[in-house]
């Protein structure tokens, strides 16, 4: 039964631009036919259905596209709905970030810190809703769910440690050969898209997300497409954080629409490319081809098939990806 | 200002020998292209041909890869860091004991003033060997990881505004960090690149760690898709960079790119005005303007315009244009036809565009390629000399009246490569620095260069570092823990 209903949503998938909304509409419908049995008495009480929006400068708009698809559990059954982003979902994202994006890097390294260190003991508070979605989205036992929250939790504190420590570690004091003071220090990139891996659905949307807002970057995280709640309920526990609003935008819905929107964005200054892997219908290359156009950084995934193993300790790797080296000259003399 | 007749003080060409043609330096030796295509190469401020040059096809980047890869892996790979130290030493030294050689040659090839070659690319070249000299066998110790490895093979191109600079910025870290390499000089500039290929026969390196391919634009597109590569460096145009990055998409090479650039140099009305000046003449006339971090926008403080203008013309009117070997020259020649068409035109959209044109009164040699130091005021945002790199000695002028508003235009470029700052307080230099979307700020001083010190761009400016420990990052895998 549960690998029938898997298929019947994977039948949909490749059809990958255009035609989006009618994909859903199937979709949404197959599983919804096939997860409710006809011959089963009422439940004593109705769920309260859940329709997500997305996650805009600090405000859960709905998709202006008007679209939500349905999410599904690992086995198939209904989860909740999601908002489809669409491309103007995504200019609106990238506006809200570029704006929020110099109050972010312009705060003290402490004190985004202290912002990011905070986001980490919200984490902890929700952690039985995160090990339910993670649960049921990734069809985790409980016990296992409960080590990925706790690891997406301690990355989250590793890498809110490191906003004041990375220019220490990454600039330099620069001995030219004359009366020269010279410094080089990194600097936040701006605003850089994310697409979250597709299958971690927290550990590796935490793993993607933290390291670029360290230094100051503000994002457009395209969550996970099938499984978008961890996402969704991180954005509800930024919402109530110290996080200014803007500094992180989520958005749900297909990868392979979002996407290219992002990429060929003249205003998004570097792309985390780690989610076109197990997306239907993009590949990375293509996008990379796309973020030429402004010469985006780009952050390529590890691999080309399969997901990296986001229990392993990151290095400084996702960080210095989004930052620029700055070198400051000035005379000496007296 | 009283202008002084200075006698003629040229350089003596004798101290090089060019041939009157060369072949393609391949695997330790200088070989004929298989095609037989040849270009030419021409004294920009004479006009007079200096030498045939060979032009590289498929075939000749074929067989530079493949000598590339087999001295990566069989003798240049394997060598121990400290022993790829040594030869780095022995090109640095040999680099200055040949120094004048060097400095003429790309005064004749490129027409820069022979003061400029010799006194900063020449002396800066070997500077930067000697630096990455150091760190062959201190790899580990770089920030990237324990036992960080080399690409392989890296190609690189580089652009004729500062041939063997370049060339330099471009081989010795790559050569540090164990990569052996496949260089395309410029079209117009191949000249120095061929005697550095004979220094390097000097130095004993052995056969295929660097590999001199010349040719145009066509050589360098073959050699940078080359599926042999692993690893592109490119300086140069913003087109052509971005044309690179769409061609590496969804491979796993990596590209370093350094581009083009727009730079704001920024005078506010408490600048020490002399040395303002004088930054701002180095600033965009330093090698006729045709650098990539050139300070092209000048945004004075409103309030300062109109005397900083009167000063800055007063002192380009003490510029000498003229014979690039004299040895009082201060501004040479322009490096090519092409370059001197596409100054002309942007210069005549300036015009065109509403902006008052102010040109240094200097006698124009009869024969070569020459563009007097120009200065545009009544300059908006919207010109095409605001916006577009004119890569010439073109200077155009805006105002401002707030810090903020400063900071607004200097960064309102798709470029971010560089910036200058003027100004006597220290507690507005670093809040400038930190607004400037730039990956160098010169603040009280412009276009300065040392081994030590990261060069790159923000934004469309590219991306990855040159010099200093950063500079290595890009010639690297990072090694794990």
């Amino acid at each position: 039964m549960a690998a029938a209903k898997a298929s019947a949503v994977k039948r949909t998938a490749p059809q990958g631009d255009g035609a989006a909304e009618d994909d859903v509409v199937v979709e949404a419908t197959t599983a919804r036919a096939s997860s409710s049995s006809a011959q089963s008495p009422a439940p004593a009480r109705i769920d309260v259905r859940k329709t997500y929006k997305l996650f805009i400068g600090g405000a859960f708009p709905r998709s202006e596209s008007g679209r939500t698809y349905e999410v599904t559990t690992a086995t198939g059954s209904f989860a909740a709905n999601a908002a489809q982003g669409s491309r103007k979902d995504a200019r609106e994202a990238v506006v809200a970030a570029r704006a929020a994006q110099p109050g972010w890097a312009g705060a003290t390294a402490y004190n985004r810190g202290q912002v990011l260190y905070r986001v980490a003991e919200l984490l902890e508070g929700r952690r039985e809703q995160f090990v339910a979605e993670v649960s049921a989205g990734e069809g985790l036992s409980t016990d296992a769910a409960h080590a990925v929250v706790s690891d997406a939790v301690d990355r989250w504190v590793w890498y809110a440690g490191w906003t004041d420590k990375v220019a220490q570690v990454a600039g330099s004091a620069n001995p030219v050969a004359g009366p020269y003071f010279n410094i080089s220090a990194p600097e936040p990139t701006g605003v850089v898209a994310l697409l979250a891996p597709q299958q971690s659905s927290l550990l590796g949307l935490v793993s993607v997300l933290a390291p670029a807002l360290v230094t100051g970057n503000a994002v457009v995280l395209v969550s996970s497409e099938r499984r978008p709640l961890p996402a969704i309920t991180l954005a509800e526990v930024l919402a109530t954080s110290d996080v200014p609003k803007g500094v992180v935008n989520v958005l749900t819905g297909r990868t392979a629409e979002i996407a290219p929107h992002l990429a060929g964005h003249m205003d998004v200054n570097a792309i985390d490319l780690t989610g076109a892997v197990g997306a239907d219908g993009v590949t990375w290359g293509e996008l990379e081809a796309i973020a030429a156009d402004n010469v985006k950084r780009v952050l390529r995934p590890e691999l080309d098939e399969a997901e990296e193993d986001w229990t392993r300790s990151p290095g400084l790797r996702r960080v210095l990806a989004f930052t620029e080296t700055k070198t400051v000259w000035h005379p000496k003399g007296v | 200002m009283p202008s002084f007749e200075y006698a003629p003080a040229p350089e003596s060409r004798a101290v090089v020998d060019i041939a009157s043609s060369y072949g393609l330096f391949i695997d330790g030796e200088f070989t004929e292209p298989v095609d037989g295509s040849t270009f030419k190469t021409v004294n920009p401020a004479t006009e007079e041909v200096l030498a045939e040059v060979s032009e590289a096809g498929q075939a000749d980047i074929d067989r530079a890869v493949a000598a590339a890869r087999r001295a990566h892996t069989e003798v240049w790979g394997p060598m121990p860091g400290r022993e790829r130290a040594k030869y780095l030493f022995r090109i640095a030294r040999l680099l200055a004991e040949r120094s004048r050689e060097f400095a003429v040659l790309e005064t004749l090839d490129n027409g820069k003033p022979i003061r400029e070659s010799r006194d900063v690319d020449v002396p800066t070249a070997a500077a930067h060997f000697f630096y990455y000299a150091g760190w062959a066998d201190k790899l580990d110790h770089a920030g990237y990881g324990p036992n960080p490895r080399p690409h392989g093979v890296a190609a690189q191109v580089i652009p004729w505004n500062f041939p063997l600079l370049m060339l330099a910025w471009k081989i010795a870290p790559a050569l540090a960090a164990g990569n052996t390499v496949v260089l395309k000089p410029a079209e117009t500039t191949p000249l120095s690149a061929l005697l550095f290929a004979d220094l390097l026969l000097q130095a004993d390196l052995p056969p295929g760690v660097v590999n001199i391919v010349t040719g145009a634009r066509e050589t360098g597109s073959m050699l940078v898709t080359h599926r042999g590569v692993d690893k592109i460096a490119f300086t140069g145009s913003t087109a052509v960079g971005k044309r690179i990055a769409r061609e590496l998409a969804g491979t796993r090479k990596h590209a370093t790119l350094e581009l083009g650039g727009k730079a704001a140099n920024i005078v506010f009305d408490d600048a020490p005005v002399d040395q303002a000046i004088e930054g701002i003449v180095n600033g965009i006339y330093f090698n006729q303007g045709q650098v990539c971090c050139a300070g092209s926008r000048l945004l004075v403080q409103e309030s300062v315009a109109e005397e900083v203008v009167e000063r800055l013309k007063s002192r380009l009117g003490t510029l000498r244009l003229g014979d690039p070997m004299d040895k009082n020259t201060d501004v040479g020649a322009i490096n090519s036809p092409q370059q001197l068409e596409r100054i002309t035109r942007l210069a005549d959209a300036g015009t065109a565009e509403g902006a008052t044109r102010w040109t240094a009164a200097c006698e124009i040699p009869a024969t070569g390629y020459w563009f007097a130091p120009t200065v545009f005021t009544d300059v908006s945002a919207a010109h095409q000399i605001a916006r577009e790199e004119i890569f010439g000695p073109v200077l155009s002028v805006m105002t401002f009246r707030t810090p903020q508003e400063a900071v607004a235009k200097a960064n309102n470029t798709p470029y971010g490569l560089s910036a200058g700052v003027w100004t006597e307080k220290g507690s507005r230099i670093l809040w400038m620095a930190d607004q400037l979307r730039a990956g160098v700020v010169w603040a009280n001083t412009f276009n300065r260069f040392d081994p030590t010190s990261p060069f790159g761009g923000y934004k469309e400016s590219g991306h990855g570092r040159e010099g200093g420990r950063h500079g290595l990052a890009p010639y690297l895998i990072e090694g794990a823990h």
